[in-house]
């Protein structure tokens, strides 16, 4: 029995009561916090290992578009072309609350709105294999950046969902179990000491009695 | 406040996503890619790091740091050389760090 090392008093015992039902109660809410945390979860994380599937397959075709361009052109031509952007991809944080985890919402916008300027470069001197590498590219961006806010959102759930595990736990096997055993210890320590000094008194009525009416008959 | 997005990766895997309008910043080696991604994170200017998986592998120490904030989302993404699965084991440690046991990738 592991108990607080406190002083057996009534005070104590009140305020010990009051600690335990606060516990019992942020234990019971944790509990609900964490179950209904966990479902999500486990939903967000199905959809985030069907999305970073699809994701990935589709990067390994952008992939296999550039080794084809690269095939056709030149590795400097092919530099050249690609790397002097005339998009720029902007991307708007905001802030969801699920549960008191904080978890990111993005969304994007593009410096330009015309859907061409993803081609940095003139189409004469370059292959069609390339355009259709960055057109395929282009057409994964929306998935690669819900994929990127989901993933966030797991990571920082399941960091939640640890935390608040480890929570329930402790008041659950160590903070509840010593509240109530110490409660125990101090209300059989004050009725010990209710009884003990009860039979003091009925003790010292019997020797006040005897000596008043001299019931032990010394005298006959 | 806008944010961009960077890629970091070795030069074959990653040069695509500059001309879709994604910074790049191309990397040779693990040590040169861990540095950088040190680096890009701290500037505060990208809400999305997408990393290589190879390298992603390589930098557990830097990414380490980045874990608990909102953003920069750090994320793994296939190579040129192909998927390595990296995406998927992170994916799996998240549940296992939740759950206890991984109970999703498992089959």
């Amino acid at each position: 029995m592991a108990i607080m090392n406190v002083n057996p008093t009534r005070m104590q015992l009140t305020k010990l009561k009051k600690q335990l039902k606060t516990a019992v109660r942020g234990h019971k809410m944790l509990k609900d916090k964490r179950d209904e945390l966990m479902r999500q979860f486990l939903d967000l994380i199905r959809e985030t290992r069907d999305l970073r599937d699809k994701v990935e397959s589709e990067i390994n075709l952008c992939n296999d578009h550039f080794v084809n361009a690269s095939a056709v052109m030149s590795k400097e031509s092919l530099d050249a072309s690609l790397l002097s952007p005339k998009q720029q991809v902007n991307i708007e944080t905001e802030v969801k609350n699920v549960m008191s985890v904080e978890i990111p919402e993005f969304s994007t916008s593009t410096r330009t709105s015309d859907s061409g300027d993803i081609y940095p470069y003139g189409f004469a001197f370059t292959s069609f294999e390339l355009d259709d590498a960055v057109l395929s590219l282009n057409n994964v961006l929306p998935d690669l950046i819900k994929l990127a806010q989901m993933e966030k959102s797991c990571e920082l759930m399941s960091a939640e969902i640890e935390k608040t595990r480890r929570r329930v736990n402790s008041l659950e096997h160590v903070m509840i179990p010593r509240y109530q055993d110490t409660i125990k210890y101090i209300s059989m320590k004050l009725e010990e000491n209710d009884r003990s000094s009860r039979t003091r008194l009925m003790k010292v009525k019997d020797m006040l009695l005897d000596k008043a009416h001299n019931y032990s008959g010394k005298h006959g | 406040m806008a944010k961009n997005i960077a890629v970091i990766g070795d030069s074959e895997s990653i040069k695509g996503f500059s001309a879709i309008g994604l910074d790049i910043y191309i990397c040779d080696d693990s040590e040169h890619a861990a540095k950088t991604l040190r680096n890009v994170a701290d500037t505060d200017n990208y809400a999305v790091i997408y990393i290589t998986e190879e390298y992603f592998n390589s930098s557990q120490k830097e990414r380490s740091r980045y874990e608990e904030r909102l953003t920069p989302a750090v994320i793994p993404i296939p190579g040129v050389k192909g998927n390595i699965g990296a995406g998927t084991k992170r994916l799996s440690s998240f549940v296992e760090k939740a759950v206890g046991s991984d109970i999703i990738f498992n089959n």
